[in-house]
C-alpha cells in the first residue's frame, strides 16, 4: 500500500516545500525592511525544510525508477525493466522532468548551505539573501508543478514496459555531467542573491565581496568541471570525435562561465581595491540571468538536440517569463540601489586593477559574440525572416583571436602590482618569459610535426606566454624565505588556486590548439583483413563478430593495433549497437587514451559483404583539453579553502574594519 | 585639457576602437558563416544560390540511397515530395540516417544541380516531416498537412517492413 503511494507522496513533498519556499521568500525580506527579528528568523527553518521536502520528493521518484513503477508517465518513458540500476538512477535527470527536479533539489541544498554557513553574518543580510533564494525556488518549484510534473500517472492503461533511456545517455558521462554542470548553474543563483540582497540592504562593501567571493569560486568550479565532462561526454559517445562543436547548447553552459569568470575577477578588485562594485553586481546579475536563459535553450524545445526531451511551448513560456522577471526585477533594484557616488579609487595604466578591467571586458566581448552568434538565428526564425544556423567558423573566427588578445594580457596580470607600476619593472621580469616563450612557441610545431603552423604556435606561446611569468614569480615571492620550500609553504592557498586556474587555461589551449590541426581523421571500408595505416599505427580488422547487451544487441570488431613494424600491439572493439526497446542504432567507439594522444576508432554504417565504414582518427593531445578544466576547477576549490576565507566569517565583519585589513592585505 | 580629462578621453577612445573592431568582426564572421535553408522544391525554383554553403533537407527518397562498391561515395534523393533533390557524399553516415527519414544537408549546389554534401545530419522525429521543410512546402503553396500525411505513411512502410538495421542476428 505503502510502496504504491510513493508518487503520491513525492508530489504531495514538492507542494509543502513550494509553500515553505514561498514563505521564506516574503518573510525574511518583509522581516529585513521591518527590522523584525521574528520574521527574519523564518528563513532558516523554512530554507531547511524545503530543502528535506524537495529530498523527499526527489527520493521518491528515485525509488519509483529502481522499482520499474510503470505507472508514472516519466519512468515509463525512460526507463526500462532491462536498463541496468545505475543507469535507472541517473535516468532521473535524464529526462526533462526529473532535470528540473534534481535543479530544485540542487537549489534547495544550496540555499539550506548557506543558511548554515552565513552564521556570522549581519541577520539582515542572511535574511535577504534567504529571501531572494526562496523567490528563486518558488519560481522553480511552481515551475515544476504546473508544467512538467515528473509524478503523473499513466492510470488505468498503465505499460507493460517502458520505452527505455536514450541509448547516448545510457553511460558514466551522463550520470556526472548534469550535476555537475546544475551545481555550477545553481551555484550563481547564490551569488545572485547575495549581490540582490548587498543592493536591497546597501552593504555593497569589501564585506560583501569577501561573501561573495567563495561562493563563486565554487559555484564556477562545479559549472567547470560540469563543461569539461559535457565536452568528454560527446568526445567518445557521438561518435565522431569532436569535442566542442559550437552548438547552442554547449553555448548556454558557456556563456555564464565567462560571465563567471569576469565576476570572479571583478570581485577580486572590489575586495582587494574597493572598486569595480556596481560592475561585480551586474556581472551577478548577469551570470545568474545567463544561466537562467541556458535553462530556457535547453528545455523549451527551441534548440534540437538529446537536450531538448520535450517540445512543449508552455514551458519554454514559463521559463520566459522567469526570466523576463529575474531580469526586470534585478536591475530594477540596481538601478535604484547602485551606489550613486562612484568610488573614487584611481589606478595607473600600468597595474592590475586596468589588467583585470580588460581581462573582464574581454570576456564580455567574448560573451556578447557567443551570445549573438547563438540567439539571433532563433530571433530571426521568431520574426519570420528565414530559417539560418550560424555555423563554427562564425564562433572560430571571433572567439579565437580573443583569446589570443586575453592571453597576452593574461601573461602580465598575475606579476603586476595593484594601484601602479613601473613599465620598466614589468619588462624586466617579463623579457625572459616572452623570449623562451616565442622562441619555444615558434619551434615546437616544427619539432612535432616538420610542418610550421601559426595556430598551433600561437597556442604554445600564449600558454607559456600564461605559465613562464608565474613560474618566475613563484620564484620570486620565495626568494627571502630562509629555503626554496619554506617559501613556497609561505605562499598562500589563494594564491596557489590563481596559479593553479591560469595553468588549467594553458594546459586547456595546448589541446585545442594542437588537437584542431594535428588531428588525423581517416574514413576507409573494413572487413576482416583489411590493414590501414594512421599516423603510424597499423589498425587490422581481424574479425567482425556480434554480441548481446543487458538491453542491446551489438555487432562488435576486432581491431589488432601495432605501432610501427615491431612496436606494441594491442586490441580495440569499438561495437554498432542496436538497442532493443527504442529500436535506436549507437556507435559504441573504442579508445585507447594516453597523455600525448588518443587513438579513436569508430564504426559507421554496415556497408554489406561483411565490410563496415570506419572512422579511425589519431588526436594528438586531446586529454589536455579536460585536464585543464580540472586543473582551473581545482584552483577555484583551493581558493576558497583559503584561510582568508575562514578569518572573514570568524571575524564578522560589519563595515570599516575589513576595509584596512584588505588594503593591509593587499600591500601585503 | 587637465590630465584627469584626457585619461577619461583616452578610456573612451579606447573603448568605442575596442566595440568598434568587434561588432566589425562579428558582422563580418556573420555574414560569411550563415547558411541559409533551402527545401528541395525552393532548389528546383532556383531560389538557391549555386556554389555557397547552404543547408538543405527533407525526407531520404524510398530505394535512393546507392554506396559506391569501393569506396565511401554515397549519393542518394531527398525529396520533399514535391521535388527531388540529387546528393552525393563521401564519408560516414549518421546512425539516425535511414530511408524514409528526415535529413539535413550542409554543403554546396553545384551547377549541374546537384547537391555535394559536407556534412550529412539525420534525426529520428515522429513528426518524419522537418519543420524547414514544412514551412518551405507552405511558402512555395502547397498544403504541408498533405505532404506530411504522405511522409507519414512511408516513414510507417518502411518501419514495418523492417529497414535491415544494424545487421541480421
Amino acid at each position: 500500500m505503502f510502496i504504491k503511494m510513493i508518487p503520491e507522496i513525492g508530489h504531495f513533498a514538492l507542494i509543502i516545500a513550494l509553500l515553505m519556499a514561498i514563505v521564506q521568500a516574503i518573510m525574511p525580506l518583509a522581516g529585513a525592511a521591518t527590522r523584525r527579528p521574528l520574521w527574519m528568523a523564518y528563513g532558516r527553518p523554512m530554507a531547511a525544510g524545503q530543502f528535506l521536502f524537495v529530498a523527499i520528493a526527489y527520493l521518491c521518484l528515485t525509488t519509483s525508477y529502481m522499482l520499474d513503477d510503470f505507472s508514472v508517465a516519466n519512468v515509463a518513458n525512460n526507463s526500462n525493466s532491462l536498463l541496468p540500476w545505475y543507469y535507472k538512477f541517473s535516468a532521473v535527470w535524464g529526462n526533462h522532468e526529473g532535470s528540473v527536479l534534481l535543479w530544485s533539489l540542487m537549489l534547495a541544498g544550496w540555499g539550506y548551505v548557506a543558511s548554515v554557513f552565513s552564521g556570522d553574518l549581519p541577520r539582515d543580510m542572511v535574511a535577504r539573501v534567504q529571501g531572494i533564494m526562496g523567490m528563486v525556488c518558488v519560481g522553480f518549484l511552481l515551475f515544476i508543478l504546473l508544467t512538467s510534473n515528473p509524478f503523473e500517472r499513466l492510470l488505468p492503461n498503465m505499460p507493460q514496459d517502458g520505452a527505455d533511456l536514450n541509448p547516448l545517455l545510457q553511460d558514466f558521462g551522463l550520470i556526472v555531467h548534469p550535476p555537475m554542470l546544475y551545481m555550477g548553474y545553481v551555484g550563481f543563483s547564490v551569488v545572485f542573491a547575495f549581490a540582490i540582497a548587498a543592493l536591497l540592504g546597501g552593504r555593497l562593501d569589501s564585506a560583501w565581496t569577501r561573501w561573495a567571493r567563495p561562493w563563486t569560486n565554487v559555484a564556477w568550479a562545479f559549472l567547470t568541471v560540469g563543461i569539461a565532462l559535457g565536452s568528454w561526454w560527446a568526445y567518445y559517445e557521438l561518435g565522431w570525435g569532436g569535442w566542442w562543436f559550437w552548438d547552442p547548447v554547449e553555448n548556454a553552459s558557456l556563456l555564464p562561465w565567462l560571465t563567471g569568470t569576469a565576476l570572479m575577477h571583478s570581485l577580486a578588485v572590489t575586495e582587494k581595491r574597493g572598486s569595480f562594485k556596481s560592475w561585480s553586481v551586474l556581472l551577478a546579475i548577469s551570470t545568474f540571468s545567463l544561466s537562467l536563459m541556458g535553462t530556457f535553450l535547453v528545455r523549451s524545445g527551441v534548440l534540437t538536440s538529446v537536450h531538448a526531451f520535450a517540445n512543449d511551448p508552455s514551458r519554454g513560456f514559463f521559463i520566459l517569463m522567469l526570466l523576463a522577471i529575474t531580469v526586470t526585477l534585478s536591475l530594477l533594484v540596481f538601478a535604484l540601489r547602485a551606489p550613486r557616488v562612484s568610488h573614487k579609487v584611481g589606478f595607473n595604466w600600468l597595474s592590475r586593477d586596468s589588467l583585470l578591467l580588460i581581462n573582464n571586458i574581454l570576456l564580455v566581448i567574448m560573451t556578447v559574440t557567443v551570445l549573438l552568434g547563438t540567439v539571433y538565428p532563433l530571433v530571426l526564425d521568431s520574426l519570420g525572416l528565414g530559417k539560418i544556423s550560424v555555423g563554427p567558423p562564425y564562433f572560430n573566427a571571433l572567439f579565437v583571436p580573443l583569446t589570443v588578445v586575453m592571453c597576452m594580457f593574461m601573461g602580465l596580470g598575475p606579476i603586476a602590482r595593484w594601484k601602479s607600476m613601473a613599465a620598466s619593472e614589468l619588462t624586466r621580469k617579463l623579457w625572459v618569459s616572452g623570449a623562451v616563450a616565442l622562441v619555444l612557441g615558434g619551434a615546437v610545431p616544427l619539432l612535432y610535426s616538420g610542418e610550421w603552423d601559426l595556430w598551433v604556435a600561437l597556442g604554445i606561446i600564449s600558454a607559456l606566454w600564461i605559465v613562464l611569468p608565474m613560474v618566475r614569480d613563484v620564484f620570486d615571492k620565495t626568494r627571502h624565505a630562509s629555503s626554496f620550500l619554506a617559501g613556497l609553504r609561505k605562499l598562500s592557498l589563494a594564491y596557489w588556486g590563481m596559479v593553479l586556474g591560469h595553468v588549467g587555461i594553458a594546459v586547456t589551449i595546448v589541446g585545442v590548439a594542437i588537437v584542431s590541426n594535428y588531428n588525423i581523421e581517416r574514413n576507409v571500408r573494413m572487413s576482416p583483413g583489411t590493414t590501414v595505416e594512421v599516423a603510424g599505427y597499423q589498425f587490422t580488422m581481424t574479425e567482425l563478430t556480434s554480441r548481446r547487451g543487458p538491453n542491446f544487441l551489438a555487432d562488435t570488431s576486432v581491431i589488432q593495433v601495432q605501432r610501427g613494424e615491431s612496436g606494441r600491439s594491442f586490441v580495440m572493439h569499438p561495437e554498432k549497437r542496436l538497442y532493443l526497446a527504442t529500436g535506436m542504432p549507437m556507435t559504441q567507439v573504442a579508445l585507447r587514451p594516453g597523455l600525448f594522444r588518443d587513438l579513436y576508432v569508430a564504426m559507421g554504417e554496415d556497408l554489406g559483404d561483411d565490410s563496415y565504414a570506419m572512422r579511425i582518427q589519431y588526436k594528438p593531445f586531446v586529454r589536455w583539453l579536460w585536464l585543464g578544466g580540472l586543473l582551473m576547477a581545482l584552483g577555484g576549490v583551493l581558493a576558497v579553502i583559503d584561510k582568508r576565507y575562514r578569518r572573514a566569517i570568524a571575524r564578522q565583519s560589519s563595515s570599516a574594519g575589513t576595509t584596512q585589513a584588505a588594503v593591509k592585505e593587499a600591500t601585503a | 585639457m587637465t590630465p584627469k580629462r584626457k585619461q577619461k578621453l583616452f578610456v573612451i577612445l579606447g573603448l568605442v576602437s575596442l566595440t568598434a573592431i568587434a561588432v566589425g568582426l562579428t558582422l563580418y564572421a556573420l555574414r560569411s558563416n550563415i547558411n541559409l535553408f533551402f527545401s528541395p522544391v525552393q532548389i528546383a525554383q532556383g531560389d538557391a544560390p549555386v556554389e555557397r554553403q547552404i543547408r538543405a533537407g527533407g525526407m531520404v527518397k524510398e530505394g535512393s540511397v546507392s554506396r559506391d562498391r569501393e569506396s565511401l561515395d554515397v549519393t542518394f534523393e531527398v525529396t520533399d515530395y514535391v521535388d527531388d533533390l540529387e546528393v552525393y557524399y563521401s564519408g560516414i553516415l549518421p546512425d539516425l540516417f535511414r530511408e524514409g527519414q528526415g535529413v539535413v544537408v550542409v554543403g554546396e549546389l553545384q551547377a549541374d544541380g546537384r547537391f555535394r554534401a559536407d556534412q550529412v545530419l539525420a534525426r529520428h522525429d515522429e513528426n518524419y516531416m522537418p519543420p524547414e521543410v514544412a514551412q518551405a512546402l507552405e511558402e512555395a503553396g502547397y498544403s504541408p498537412a498533405d505532404f506530411q500525411a504522405k511522409a507519414a505513411k512511408v516513414g510507417a512502410r518502411l518501419e514495418q517492413e523492417g529497414v535491415p538495421q544494424a545487421s541480421e542476428y
